[in-house]
């Protein structure tokens, strides 16, 4: 029997580059949607599974393999490592690692490029290092998280990928050609 | 003419550009205004209606008369202010409504014809006959009056539009707003300093008077400068806020330098979002209306003062002088300074004199009349001895100023009247977090504006709960200003009030007398200030006019309403981004490119594309592929991506609860590994969405809904849980995008599964509405045994990432079978023959009873919409109810068609139903359709007429029963 390929929601589409700036795929491991029915004992156990603390609304916590993001009401993004079957008695916990683009937007000012599609203040005053929105980028729905002082990123819907590129493409040439 | 010595524009950076083919020089900093001015050419443009001849009234933003075309073939811009399109090398300007030429426009007959032509001469003349104003009159208007056209291409220049924040929002880097942006920077806070200048200074760069003992645009200069460098500020320069909206939002408009590279974009549409805004937009300056006060040569003594002092250019050689206010004699000042000839100074005041003047000094006078077609060459001066005529070229106005309040009104505030001032000022708090400043808060002098830009800086500073950094106010002037109001000179003929619409005063006063007293009411009879300009130029002496007629005084007769944008915004600006592909975003599927590379015509579904057939060699119309595809289905196997569809995950202890509430029927009943059919309602009682929901685990169920309301869906169990009961622990999470599922249906559907699945399956172990997990190909996926097609079949689900490579392995296997991809149109005639509904049926006004399903709506339980489904008006028999069409000897069904009783009429009161869905069955031979008829479940095997009007169709059709392929549901079960 045929084994079946992966197809990575970026393939064919990214790396891209233009003037200061990169865009490039991630793909940072599992992405586990956590929903609590009672967030302090979930937050509990996520922090003795993983060693994460639940992130507050518009945060993110941990480290470069096993990251937490806020993700809505009474629900975290747990990206990088299989969940632990144990945060399961606690709410629901889903895989949804196949449902998302994740790409890093990189390049100095890379707030200007997503000024352009982001309806949030994300200059590094206001938006620090691991801090999180869930916002709008164009018309699509997007979380989009400061890796640091340059870096995005950036998760839209797998399907919208060629939306997500085509609506970047514009804004870096757009800042680009200003120079 | 150049004045030598005069003037900030770099006379070491010569510039050419174009103008009505007219290769024209100029320098670094000119505006094409200045530049046409330098080269003695006065009139620049041609009236709205009359087509009369006109030169700057302004020299600004605000200008109503010098409007041209900008640039090119596709890139051409109409209606750009000469007053403020800076010129460079290559620019190309035309003039615009005028035929054949600017000097001679054959069109200005209508000036002759203006006694016929005054306000409400539409509406009395072309009243009847009635069609004629579409045919006739209109286009017939249209061509003979109006501004700058279109290029009719489209344009493939770049547009953007972007987002700022900001802790203070300063609106002109005048006095007033340099001071507030520097008191603001220097406390530490997030600065925007915008003015639609490319310099800072606003009145400063037009004067020539001092600040900090230095000439006021190099104070302005460097000031800017210090605040450039600065990293808590940003400075737009060429952005004119252009709106003030909730949420302390202001809408700029921004004008990119012509000199930047190629590439950037022409304009940028900012949507800034400011804690505090300080206000200094500055004043306009009005003029005094008379007998042809719009000749060319005429303008505001304040842009004759602009063009002198920053482009050094003077438009006359013998210039005369006509206010009501000091500054007229600042002007005079100036010009006498620059050696400049006076002819005259003509002030409306009584006892008015000017020291050391060579020229004569009219007090208590009044300019009534000027003469000179395309460029001035009289006025007349009318005293109490009588009328004296004086040879000038170029005649300056002040008649007072007014503050720009129109920010502050965006909200639907009203500015307040200040009788000292003899205009509105801003009404404090009109704008939340808006601080009026400067001029635009009635303060005129230099020294009152820094000071007062300053107290506004402080006052937003504060407001943000920081402590304000001490600075000093520089030195400056502090001239008082003194006016006797004068709106316009009595007298005879044509006094011109909104030059850009041909408004005089004789017309405001017509509508007064014809009744139209509001001032809302004069705006719309006489079209004053509903010009590009807005009549920034003519409301204020328009409304002290109609006060006047009607015997009222100015703040009761009140403003009309001031709305966005202060300045004209191109769509494309306001739009960028939004053409073509930027239009929406394309959800594409994983089977997306194999898809496309297989022919298949791509349809949109939402934002969705979906492959609509799948040609194969020879075939040449869509029912040949789709007829096809059908056949698979019935006969073999077929494979759709069915990725599309709205996938939920449900869990909680109270997920069952959660289901047994929006649906209608019970779900707390289904057992682990199946799936059941559900409907769901809005609250009113009508029908929402359907789909499947499937049990997975003991408090885990996957819920499908249908690819246009996966959204909405999602929202209303949003709603169901946060505020119906937030007492529920219930989590439910789209997975819709997470999964690639395929429909695999045909009587050989099986046998294609167990091929790649491990371990394989019989009917037995899946039968008809179960589900589960199963390893498909080596990858862990899910199975459901439903159909769509009333056919043997199943839906697998892959995580994505395996949905492109499973496409091709379902559809290669389905070949082999005799089998392959279907499409959407195969798609929709196989649930037609079956009668399972799609949006088509549930569109909104539907009800469960209406589809037949009334008693899939639990009397065991209550859900969502049953009390209100159950209203007496719901329920009737009469009510258009879901049947099956076919035709009784052949003919075409049309989906959109209406229904009508056999021998009556087809009118709209004997319409008895509609058609939603239709398709040719091949099973049949046939059209089939579903639509809704009154009483329809009782009319069984009656013949009506469906007549679509539209594609005048009329075809006999036979009332059936919804479903016409085995209706006993034994292949799906098999």
């Amino acid at each position: 029997m045929a084994d079946l390929n992966e197809t990575s929601a970026g393939a064919g589409l990214l790396p891209l580059s233009i003037g200061r700036f990169t865009v490039e795929e991630r793909l940072p491991g599992a992405l586990t949607s956590l929903t609590a029915f009672d967030a302090d004992a979930m937050g509990a156990a996520l922090k003795k599974a993983h060693g994460i603390a639940w992130p507050a609304p518009n945060r993110s916590n941990g480290k470069a393999q096993t990251r937490c993001i806020w993700f809505g009401h009474r629900e975290v993004l747990l990206i990088g490592p299989a969940p632990e079957p144990s945060l399961g008695k606690h709410g629901a916990v889903v895989d949804v690692t196949d449902g998302w683009a994740v790409v890093q937007l990189q390049g100095a000012g890379a707030e200007e490029v997503l000024a352009r599609l982001v309806p949030v203040n994300l200059s590094a005053a206001m938006f620090k290092r691991g801090h999180s929105a869930r916002t709008l980028l164009g018309h699509m729905n997007a979380a989009i998280t400061r890796l640091g002082p340059d870096a995005f990123e950036i998760l839209v819907f797998r399907s919208m990928a060629t939306t997500l590129v085509h609506d970047l493409k514009r804004a870096m040439e757009s800042v680009t050609a200003r120079g | 003419m150049r004045i030598a010595g005069k003037g900030l524009v770099d006379r070491a950076q010569p510039v050419t550009f174009t103008f009505d083919g007219v290769p024209v020089k100029g320098f670094a900093g000119d505006t094409v205004a200045s530049a046409l001015l330098a080269r003695g050419q006065v009139l620049m443009g041609r009236s709205f209606k009359y087509h009369r001849p006109r030169g700057p009234l302004t020299a600004g933003s605000e200008e109503p008369n010098a409007l041209i075309t900008v640039g090119k073939g596709a890139a051409q811009v109409p209606n750009v202010r000469a007053t403020q399109q800076e010129i460079y090398d290559g620019l190309v300007a035309r003039s615009q409504n005028a035929w054949p030429s600017l000097n001679f426009d054959v069109m200005a007959v209508n000036d002759l014809a203006a006694p016929f032509l005054g306000a409400g001469f539409y509406y009395k003349t072309f009243m009847w006959p009635r069609a004629f104003w579409e045919w006739v009159y209109e286009p017939v208007i249209r061509k003979a009056a109006g501004l700058g056209a279109l290029s009719g291409k489209s344009n493939t220049q770049t547009y953007d539009k972007a987002f700022a924040f900001c802790d203070v929002l300063v609106v002109g880097a005048g006095p007033a707003g340099l001071m507030a942006a520097w008191v603001a920077a220097q406390s530490g806070v997030e600065v925007i300093l915008a003015d639609e200048d490319a310099l800072p200074g606003g009145r400063l760069m037009a004067e020539t008077e001092a600040v900090g003992h230095q000439a006021g645009h190099v104070w302005a200069a460097a000031l800017a400068e210090k605040l450039r460098a600065m990293e808590n500020v940003r400075i737009m320069p060429r952005t004119t806020v252009t709106g003030a909206y909730d949420g302390n939002v202001y809408g700029a408009l921004e004008r990119l330098d012509a000199q930047a590279p190629s590439g950037a974009p022409v304009e940028c549409f900012w949507r800034i979002t400011a804690r505090q805004c300080v206000l200094a937009a500055g004043a306009l300056e009005r003029p005094i209306a008379f007998q042809n006060n719009d000749r060319p040569g005429i303008m505001l003594a304040g842009a004759l003062r602009a063009y002198l002092n920053r482009w050094g250019v003077c438009p006359g050689k013998h210039v005369t002088i006509f206010g009501n206010n000091d500054d007229a004699h600042r002007t005079a000042r100036d010009l006498a300074a620059a050696g400049v000839h006076i002819a005259a100074l003509i002030d409306s005041r009584e006892g008015v004199t000017f020291d050391g003047a060579d020229f004569p000094v009219y007090a208590g006078a009044q300019v009534c009349n000027a003469s000179g077609r395309t460029a001035l060459e009289s006025i007349t001066v009318r005293t109490a001895d009588g009328e004296d005529a004086i040879q000038t070229d170029c005649l300056a106005i002040s008649g007072g100023w007014n503050p720009t309040v129109h920010l502050t009104c965006h909200m639907n505030g009203r500015p307040t009247w200040n009788a000292d001032l003899q205009t509105f000022v801003p009404t404090p708090g009109a704008v939340p977090d808006l601080i009026p400043a400067g001029a635009c808060n009635g303060v005129f002098s230099t020294k009152g504006c820094l000071e007062d830009g300053l107290r506004a800086g402080k006052e937003a500073v504060k407001a943000l709960g920081k402590r304000a950094a001490a600075v000093e106010v520089p030195q400056a002037d502090d001239a008082a200003y003194a006016l006797d109001p004068l709106w316009a000179v009595a007298g005879k003929g044509r006094a011109w009030l909104d030059f850009q619409n041909d408004v005089t005063v004789k017309d405001v006063k017509q509508a007064a007398v014809e009744n139209f007293q509001s001032v809302e009411h004069m705006k719309r009879y006489t079209t004053q200030g509903m010009a590009t300009d807005q009549g920034k130029s003519s409301n204020m002496a328009a409304l002290a006019i109609l006060a006047d007629a009607t015997g009222r005084a100015i703040p009761e007769t009140g403003t009309t309403t001031y709305r966005p944008p202060f300045v004209p915004v191109s769509i494309a600006a306001m739009g960028a981004g939004g053409q073509g592909e930027g239009f929406a975003p394309q959800r594409f599927m994983t089977s997306h490119r194999q898809s496309v590379a297989m022919g298949a015509p791509m349809i949109e579904a939402g934002l969705w594309y979906r492959p609509s057939y799948f040609p194969k060699p020879g075939e040449s119309t869509w029912r040949q592929s789709c007829d096809r595809e059908i056949g698979y289905v019935r006969q073999a196997v077929g494979i759709c991506d069915v990725s599309t569809l709205g996938k939920i995950d449900i869990q909680g202890p109270d997920a069952a609860q959660l289901l047994d509430f929006v649906y209608t029927n019970m779900f707390s009943t289904l057992k682990l590994g199946r799936v059941r059919y559900g409907l769901m309602l809005r609250e009113d009682g009508h029908v929402m969405d359907d789909g499947t929901c499937a049990r997975l685990g003991d408090q885990h169920y996957l819920m499908t809904t249908t690819t246009a309301a996966a959204g909405q869906v999602m929202r209303h169990l949003e709603f169901v849980c946060q505020v119906l009961h937030p007492d529920w622990q219930v989590a439910f999470t789209s997975v819709t995008e997470h999964w690639a599922q395929y429909a695999v249906a045909g009587p050989k559907a099986r046998d294609l599964l167990n091929d790649v699945l491990d371990p394989p399956i019989d009917n037995d172990s899946w039968p008809f509405m179960s589900c589960g997990e199963t390893r498909v190909a080596g990858v862990t996926g899910r199975l459901f045994r439903i159909s769509f097609s009333g056919e043997q079949g199943y839906e697998i689900a892959v995580p994505a990432r395996y949905g492109a490579s499973l496409f091709d392995l379902l559809v290669k296997k389905a070949e082999a079978l005799g089998g392959g991809a279907y499409g959407m149109e195969a798609l929709n005639v196989l649930r037609i023959e079956k009668g399972f509904i799609t949006h088509a049926e549930i569109h909104g006004r539907v009800t469960a009873f209406d589809i037949g399903m009334g008693r899939m709506v639990s009397a065991r339980k209550d859900c969502i919409g049953k009390t209100m489904a159950a209203r007496p008006g719901l329920v009737e028999e009469t009510r258009e109810q879901l049947v099956g069409l076919k035709p009784v000897a052949g003919g075409t069904l049309t989906a959109g068609a209406h229904l009508y009783d056999a021998g009556a009429d087809a009118t709209r009161v004997n319409n008895q139903g509609y058609v939603t869905s239709v398709g040719y069955s091949p099973a049949l031979g046939c059209d089939i359709g579903l639509g809704f008829v009154k009483g329809g479940p009782a009319r069984m095997g009656e013949v009506i007429r469906l007549v679509d009007g539209l594609r005048k169709v009329e075809t006999a059709v036979e009332i059936c029963a919804p479903v016409f392929v085995d209706p006993e549901g034994e292949r799906l079960r098999g």
